[in-house]
């Protein structure tokens, strides 16, 4: 009882929790927390099996089922505050704390007595006792419950499942229509220059520089461009100048805010990438 | 003590609280998870009184109702997506296209 002492005041903070927090990630492991403690109320009450199998099906496969799926509709589906029934909210709390008084009072009046306790049920074993149950008395809804999940893996195959109402595009298709458009309008057959191949960086969101000075914005992934995160080479090489300022150190003292292309080991022979 | 009461009193708390974040909560997947948490507090009740009687088929219904959890949410979660792909969105609010 100690176990449930600690684990009861857990399991319904962490609940409660499943009614407020924001982010559905922090919900699903506030049910795991809940699911895991509920595993060990079960051993509490004699259950080693159910034990067992609340930590395997349900924090292992169910949880971890809820989590892909909010990693596919995206971690930040957060709820939204509007109501399109008014006072709905309301009522729900109203009607929600009307049935937990009701459920806490009624159960708490109830004298149950004395358990009987598992000690003679569970006496050759708990699995084996279960087993003898399941595979006597409960066989055929054992047998339907193998139907049941027969037909839930189908349908989730089904639902889970798109038409592909276009061609697959493959290798060879994506070469015959890249030289095509070479052949059209000339565009440039090789890869894209990378980042920062001309500038002193190279990190992904600083651009490389052309032989005239000027960015390659080619170099730079489209995404990085539409948040507005790429850095300006050019004025990378202005840091390099002050840094060189600093540490004393001026080979191209009298030179102008050109950049350091002219750096004899970061000017690599992909030059004529560039129109 | 061998009384199990106090685990019947903390599953209709868990009943509860599931049922209000059922009617409350707006994103489909929270909900689904308050769902859960009901299947899970009903399951708790089986299991005490599965000990208060001294026979193991309280056990047996909250083992069968773990299956058909497991069933169910493979296919909830495979809706919820299907919706997903199509609305773009994972709230239950969105999905009203009947009543138009």
């Amino acid at each position: 009882m100690v176990a449930f002492w600690i684990l009861a005041p857990i399991m319904v903070i962490a609940a409660l929790g499943l009614l407020f927090v924001r982010k559905a990630v922090h919900a699903a492991l506030l049910l795991a927390v809940v699911m895991i403690s509920l595993a060990v109320l079960y051993l509490v009450l004699e259950a080693p099996f159910l034990f067992a199998v609340q930590i395997i099906v349900y924090t292992g496969a169910i949880l971890m089922l809820f989590l892909f799926v909010l990693m596919l509709v995206g971690v930040d589906a957060s709820d939204s505050v509007v109501e399109t029934i008014r006072g709905q909210r309301a009522f729900a709390i109203v009607g929600g704390v009307a049935l937990g008084v009701l459920l806490v009072t009624g159960l708490g009046q109830v004298s149950l007595g004395t358990a009987v306790g598992l000690d003679e049920a569970n006496a050759p074993g708990n699995v084996q006792a279960l087993a003898n149950i399941l595979f006597s008395r409960y066989v055929f809804a054992f047998e339907a419950t193998s139907a049941l999940l027969i037909t839930a893996a189908v349908g989730a195959m089904v639902l889970a499942h798109r038409e592909r109402l276009t061609p697959r595009v493959g290798q060879a298709e994506r070469a015959a229509q890249r030289l095509q458009e070479y052949a059209d309008k000339g565009a440039h057959l090789g890869p894209l220059p990378p980042p920062g191949v001309y500038a002193r960086h190279n990190a992904v969101d600083t651009p490389a520089l052309l032989p005239d000075g000027t960015a390659a914005e080619s170099s730079v992934s489209r995404v990085l461009a539409a948040r507005g995160t790429v850095r300006s080479a050019p004025a990378m090489a202005d840091d390099i100048e002050e840094i060189e300022n600093q540490i004393g150190w001026a080979p191209h003292a009298g030179r102008d805010a050109a950049p350091p292309a002219s750096t004899t080991e970061e000017a690599p022979a992909t030059g004529g990438e560039h129109e | 003590m061998s009384d199990v009461t106090p685990f019947v009193v903390l599953s209709g708390i868990l009943f509860t609280i599931g049922c209000v974040g059922v009617l409350t909560r707006r994103n489909a997947i929270v909900v689904f998870m308050c769902v859960e948490l009901m299947l899970n507090a009903s399951n708790l009740a089986l299991v005490a009184f599965a000990k208060q009687h001294g026979n193991l088929d309280g056990q047996i219904a909250a083992f069968f109702v773990m299956v058909v959890a497991a069933a169910e949410v493979v296919i909830g979660l495979a809706i919820i997506m299907t919706i997903f792909r199509t609305r773009r969105s994972a709230s239950v609010d969105d999905a009203s296209l009947l009543k138009y």
